[in-house]
């Protein structure tokens, strides 16, 4: 494998609300800061991920071109996922080795519309969709099936907003109450970039963050078909990109609900002494299709300040952790 | 400055994005429309439900042999929905479900009309309500009910019933103001309200016996639920021994909050004015303190 590392990392300062931004407006000043944090202005190849019923409108991603400046053409794709999948597809790019930099983004509003039936929209049209079985209700569903302790799920909260409360990115959001039990995670606008480096530029920069594993594992879309009380994908992700193969500072996870944190924990074998989401993580902040990749950027930005030296992403696609990605970072290689 | 302006807007495909079905889904909802629910058999003889073209565990196609299943069928994982969505498919509080379907070795996920939370369990028995008007959908099929586990069985008969003897002799002394007790002359005691004969030793009671209308309360109970008997809530009943009587007789207690009432506290009957007296412990409205220091009491 060709050696990848990440360089620059960058967010929105997200907010709760509709500030009145449209998403390439939301994205510029994220765009401009990872240029600044990297050097670089141009890149090998660009990817995006983004969701087209957040925004209302088809073909939404192409308008957060202009954030970019794309002319003359530049090598751009997409994905209509989290931006940590496109942040893969970078990766795999990256290792063709003909070029040596990538620019990864990710954005979404969830204020513009209900998230709970956006969500259902990306289910099964046959099976699921016509039920109208919603985001919460399938969360709930799985929050059942693997039938974690309540005060176990309220400590996960609460540590998350303090979490999120000391990181100026995620919302300033309150210790929870019976009313605001916050185990779903909040309506969020965002958006972050990442720059990916290979090759010779990597000597570029002192303290790169290696991606020394990266994989994606998918289980059956329609949750009959799966044990919701585990996450084999996880399992089989992290197990590829060599979680286990030694000791892990710090571990973001994507979890939108309380109770995907031990499942994950285990999926991947997590030590006690792993710091989890040290970030708040979505449960203080999840700008969908940028959740997953600013993941990556704050296990990424630990390598790079010096505070780990190894960490462990994670990113999720589909209902009840359905699709999940695993990357270590390391500032070793 | 970001812009205060904004406007409503929809995204709709208008009349709904067509789809084929492909034979594998068609040939289900195919089924679903005449009222049956199948699975797909997959190569190694598993029951796919609802039936998908490949098997997710190995990827093979799997093979053409669909198999009727259910319809009953047993919830896995459930959980309530208090407030039902405008795209929910029912109105009213619900749970999603995922249910194994007898003959089928996954679950499918539908909606169970439990008409309360209490009512969900793993290992439910569930069966489809099915509409009457269907399609060759998912939603032909509304619900899942609960399988019928238990009925009401209405129970009603109507008598005609005298108080006996003994009671129309007490009822008789109330009616005129006064509680008539029966000594029992083999044990001594004092039996209120009036008996024939005596509990212990089994003879008639020979003496009648006028016993006072105060009394001492030994113990009593605190009552929050209302009862057409009883003139507010909370309210006290209690077990009155009344002087002279060596039994005690249960009364409620008034005049006095609930809280204050105590064993120990002397009390006396409150009668309803003489007109309005008939056969009927009504006659007595309740006992109230008589401001007397409390009695001491003997057990």
């Amino acid at each position: 494998m060709r050696e990848v590392a990440i360089v620059a990392f960058a967010q929105t300062e997200h907010t709760d609300h509709d500030t009145g931004l449209t998403e390439p407006e939301l994205l510029l000043p994220v765009i401009e800061e990872v240029r600044v944090k990297s050097g670089l202005r141009k890149f090998g190849f660009t990817c995006s991920g983004s969701c087209d019923y957040l925004a209302g409108a088809p073909f939404s991603f192409v308008s957060a071109l202009d954030s970019l400046g794309a002319w003359p053409p530049i090598s751009e794709s997409h994905v209509e996922m989290d931006g940590a999948f496109a942040l893969y597809e970078a990766w795999v790019r990256l290792q063709h080795g003909d070029i040596d930099s990538a620019l990864v983004y990710g954005f979404g509003k969830t204020s513009t519309s209900d998230l709970r039936e956006i969500m259902t929209l990306q289910l099964d049209p046959y099976y699921l969709a016509p039920l109208g079985l919603d985001q919460l209700s399938f969360a709930g569903l799985q929050a059942s099936a693997r039938g974690a302790d309540r005060a176990e799920l309220d400590a996960i909260v609460r540590r998350s907003r303090a979490d999120g409360r000391t990181n100026p990115y995620a919302l300033n959001l309150p210790d929870p109450t019976p009313e605001d039990d916050g185990h779903a995670a909040p309506i969020t606008d965002g958006a972050a970039a990442v720059v990916l480096v290979a090759g010779d530029l990597i000597a570029n920069y002192p303290r790169p963050a290696y991606i020394t594993g990266i994989a994606h594992r998918i289980e059956p879309h329609y949750l009959g078909m799966r044990n919701l009380a585990l996450s084999a994908s996880a399992a089989d992700a992290a197990s590829a990109a060599g979680v286990g193969k030694g000791p892990i500072d710090v571990a973001e996870l994507h979890t939108q609900f309380s109770h995907e944190e031990p499942i994950l924990r285990d999926a991947f074998g997590l030590p006690a002494g792993t710091v989890i989401n040290p970030s708040g993580g979505p449960l203080a902040a999840n700008p969908v299709m940028a959740t997953g990749l600013i993941r990556i950027g704050e296990a990424a930005q630990r390598i790079l300040d010096g505070t780990a030296r190894r960490a462990v992403a994670h990113a999720t696609s589909g209902p009840c952790l359905q699709h999940n990605l695993v990357a270590v970072l390391s500032s070793e290689v | 400055m970001p812009s205060e302006l904004s406007e409503s807007h929809v995204l709709e495909f208008p009349g709904g994005y067509t789809r084929s079905t492909g034979p594998v889904i068609g040939r289900f909802l195919t089924e679903l429309r005449d009222g049956r629910i199948v699975g797909v058999r997959t190569a190694d003889q598993r029951t796919l439900v609802p039936p998908l073209e490949y098997d997710p565990h190995t990827g093979d196609p799997v093979t053409d042999e669909f198999v009727t299943v259910g319809p009953a069928g047993t919830v896995a994982e459930w959980v309530w929905v208090d407030s039902p969505r405008r795209n929910h498919p029912l109105d009213h509080p619900f749970a999603w479900a995922m249910i194994k379907l007898d003959g089928a070795d996954t679950a499918l996920v539908h909606v169970v009309d439990a008409g309360h939370p209490k009512a969900m369990r793993p290992g439910l028995r569930v069966r489809p309500r099915w509409r009457a008007e269907r399609i060759g959908q998912i939603t032909d099929i509304e619900c899942f009910v609960p399988e019928v586990t238990m009925i009401v069985s209405p129970v009603r008969a109507e008598y005609t019933i005298k108080p006996g003897r003994a009671l129309t002799r007490f009822l008789e002394g109330v009616r005129d103001g006064v509680f008539l007790a029966g000594h029992c002359a083999t044990c001594d005691k004092v039996y209120v309200p009036y008996r024939i004969s005596c509990p212990e030793c089994g003879y008639l009671i020979a003496e009648e016996r006028q016993v006072a209308d105060t009394g001492t309360i030994t113990t009593f109970a605190i009552n929050n639920l209302p009862d057409p008997r009883a003139p507010q809530v909370p309210f006290v009943s209690a077990y009155i021994l009344l002087d002279g009587a060596d039994t005690p007789m249960i009364a409620l207690v008034g005049d006095v909050p609930a809280h204050e009432v105590r064993q120990g506290m002397r009390v006396r009957a409150v009668w309803v004015p003489e007109a309005e007296r008939t056969l009927a412990m009504s006659n007595v409205k309740w006992f109230a303190p008589t401001g007397e220091p409390d009695a001491e009491l003997e057990n």
